[in-house]
């Protein structure tokens, strides 16, 4: 234990004496928060709009009017030219191009029902759904306001008379854990855990392979240490240096992001103090596989490419190919990430996130043993 | 001319000897389109469905027939309480659940409303939009079909989905894609290139011989064009093959954009090797410098309008940001250089401002 202490002192000490190292690997973190969180986000907003308006009526003023004022849309344009509206839309500069025909307002009053036409650019495709889902709401509410001033006046004024065509079935929505559809909110969590895994990992995969560099991995050798100490002694300051970024983070997270913390915090840790030892694992089997310092920085870079991008941090898990789903078992970062989402925004327990922690333990056992045997196949 | 005709031999040489290092250059993009090409995507068409019926009757069980039949949703539990589904979302097993009053049908016979309740997991934003959207669209059709309703005011959209009618999420990926692989690729190719020179010593002898800075840098980056230019091929006939994304527009332009892009790349990782002194640094540097700002930045997986203003500013000076656009553009909308000339003048000010500063930074180096 003595032994596993010391060595580990030297490699706080490595990490303490150079300055710009620690101020890299506990500012960097931080920064990253604030940028990524702010970058990485789906949300649909003020989509620019293209309004080509024949009908020039009362009522289809009243519509572009509602679409202004949802804040889900920005009028950038207006005329009576589909031509123009086409070129905006393929220049890139508006997204939806909404054209009301000419007997819009007649039509509505003559017959009830008007057509107007949408035209979105579904080049981000999942993105045009949604717009598509807030201009029908828009418009599905204008035609009930409507009807509901066509009758007010009927009968006697501002107080809603019942309406007789409303829909017998009265469908109410929910949206749960992130009831104002907030992006940071769920991508705080997942950028924690990544930023975590970087730079431990990096780090890490870099240590042997330095060793190995410098040649002090032969002085190591010859000392009576075990290979089991001198993981331990390797994974170590790296592993506190990560559950120090997590509080920092963490801390980051509630403070400036105001992201739920409906669980356990203990639980988070405890599950991240599994995650780091399986991330670390792997840093150090890649360090103890390379000869230098720059094949393990290739490797590592190449490796945190494939986890993070199939984590499910960025893009959904259950929008990847069935194969892709099935592969990304394998990926101790999407089990992290799954589990910081469950408990800070689902609240969930120690029940709720078994599945994904006990894979992670199997993982980092497996990781770790591996490194530890490839490091005995280089001593030996 | 003689001698940069003897560099340009000379790097050619270093490229081919190393097959290694040239297969990992040229299937590298191409395996890491594949991968990511079936990983980055975000459609929603497989929802995992609860389903809340206290008191099972001829209309919820239809209702429920329709959601099983709409193709998007899966039914994975159906239970008789609400209290019973905070478990369920908890775990991940239901991503909606749609949740009926007791006596649904009885009330509807006796003129009343029915309540129905469609919960989302909106943990993920957009997933639990598009997940209520689906399900409110499932139940309004069945009334639709079911209860004739009295003419309404209604308004009726029609919607027209442009360059992407589908909605294929691949579609929008895997250009993106492209610019994203290709830029890391490339100048880490470059940023090698010259730092090895130094470590090795063979600087030195480049520095006496006649060769002036900008001949050393072309001939640096020019072999590197080549096989840039078969990994653009490459991951192109990708996107065709394996993904179907469509090229609407014309092919050549693609691949011309796509030969200006690598220069870019390879430009900016040239400059990285002129100012740094070891290979090691030069690598992190073009690590660093390329692979977030590119995954990020770029609009390669999100869209640059969503973000604040000031990572939109930042993005104008990411490359990879105007080939996804010029990717896009071509490739979906089918659009010609007349709507394209703005992003490739930008790309062409970047190569040559990239390949000025580092033909200066090697005319420092050599003063120093």
């Amino acid at each position: 234990m003595r032994r596993i202490l010391f060595l580990a002192r030297a490699e706080v000490l490595h990490v303490v004496r150079d300055r710009a190292t620690l101020a890299q690997v506990l500012v960097l973190p931080i920064l990253q928060l604030l940028v990524l969180s702010n970058a990485a986000t789906f949300q649909v907003s003020n989509t620019p709009t293209y309004v080509v308006d024949f009908d020039r009526s009362s009522l289809s003023r009243g519509l572009i009017t509602r679409f202004r004022a949802s804040g889900q849309f920005q009028v950038e344009e207006q005329s009576e030219s589909p031509e123009r509206a086409n070129e905006a839309l393929l220049r890139g500069d508006v997204t939806m191009v909404l054209t009301i025909p000419h007997d819009f307002e007649a039509a509505i009053v003559r017959t009830g029902a008007a057509p107007i036409q949408l035209t979105v650019n579904a080049e981000k495709g999942s993105a045009a759904g949604i717009v598509q889902a807030y201009a029908s709401s828009i418009t599905a509410a204008y035609a009930s306001e409507l009807e509901a001033s066509a009758r007010g006046t009927a009968g006697s004024g501002a107080e809603r008379s019942p309406r007789r065509g409303a829909p017998r079935i009265d469908v109410r929505l929910r949206s749960w854990y992130n009831p104002d559809l907030n992006y940071q909110h769920y991508m705080v969590p997942g950028i924690l855990v990544a930023l975590v895994t970087l730079i431990g990992t990096l780090l890490s995969a870099q240590n042997i392979a330095r060793e190995k560099e410098l040649g002090t991995l032969e002085q190591l050798n010859v000392t009576p240490i075990t290979r089991g100490q001198f993981m331990a002694a390797k994974l170590l300051p790296f592993w506190t240096l990560g559950m120090i970024n997590l509080a920092i983070g963490l801390l980051v997270a509630g403070v400036v992001f105001g992201v739920p913390m409906r669980g356990s915090l203990l639980l988070l840790f405890g599950s991240a103090a599994v995650y780091l030892v399986a991330a670390l694992a792997i840093g150090l089997w890649i360090s103890s596989v390379v000869d230098t310092q720059q094949q393990a920085m290739f490797v590592t870079f190449f490796v945190m490419n494939v986890y993070l991008l199939m984590s499910g941090l960025f893009t959904p898990i259950d929008s990847m190919a069935p194969w892709v789903q099935v592969v990304s078992q394998l990926n101790p970062v999407r089990h992290f990430v799954t589990i910081s989402r469950a408990i800070l925004m689902k609240g969930a327990g120690l029940a709720d996130i078994a599945r994904p922690l006990l894979t992670l333990t199997a993982f980092g056992a497996v990781t770790l043993a591996l490194a530890i045997r490839q490091y005995a196949k280089r001593t030996a | 001319m003689k001698a940069l005709l003897g560099l340009l031999r000379k790097e050619v040489y270093h490229i081919l000897r190393d097959r290694r290092t040239l297969v990992v250059i040229v299937a590298l993009p191409v395996l890491q389109v594949i991968i990511f090409g079936y990983a980055i995507r975000t459609d929603v068409d497989h929802v995992r469905l609860a389903i809340v019926d206290p008191a099972p009757d001829p209309v919820t069980l239809a209702i429920r027939a329709r959601f099983g039949a709409a193709g998007v949703f899966e039914t994975v539990a159906v239970v008789p309480r609400i209290d019973q589904l905070e478990d369920l979302f908890r775990r991940g097993t239901a991503q909606g659940a749609v949740v009926f009053e007791a006596g649904f049908a009885e009330r509807l016979a006796r003129g009343l409303p029915a309540g129905l309740l469609i919960i989302a997991d909106a943990t993920e934003p957009n997933t639990g939009s598009i997940v209520t959207a689906y399900a409110t669209a499932v139940v309004q059709g069945y009334e639709q079909e079911t209860m004739a309703r009295n003419a309404a005011v209604r308004i009726v959209p029609s919607v027209r989905m442009r360059f992407n009618p589908t909605r294929e999420s691949s579609n929008l990926f895997v250009p993106g894609l492209m610019a994203f692989v290709l830029t890391i690729i490339s100048s880490l190719m470059t940023a090698i290139s010259l730092t090895r020179e130094k470590e090795t010593g063979t600087m030195e002898a480049l520095l006496v011989s006649p060769l002036r800075p900008w001949q050393i840098i072309l001939g640096k980056v020019a072999p590197y064009l080549v096989v840039g230019f078969a990994s653009v091929v490459g991951v192109i006939l990708e996107a065709r093959l394996v993904f179907h994304v469509p090229l609407r527009g014309s092919l050549t332009l693609l691949l011309v954009e796509g030969l200006l892009f690598i220069l870019v790349s390879l430009s900016l990782g040239i400059l990285i090797s002129a100012r740094t002194s070891s290979q090691r640094v030069a690598m992190m540097g073009a690590l660093v410098g390329t692979m977030l700002p590119t995954m990020l930045l770029s609009g390669f997986i999100f869209p640059i309008e969503s973000m604040p203003w000031p990572l939109r500013a930042i993005s104008v000076v990411v490359p990879a940001r105007w080939f996804v656009l010029v990717a896009r553009s071509i490739m979906l909308k089918g659009v010609g250089l007349s709507y394209l000339w703005q992003p490739t003048l930008v790309l062409l000010a970047m190569a040559l401002v990239l390949l000025t500063a580092s033909t200066r930074a090697f005319h420092e180096r050599l003063d120093g």
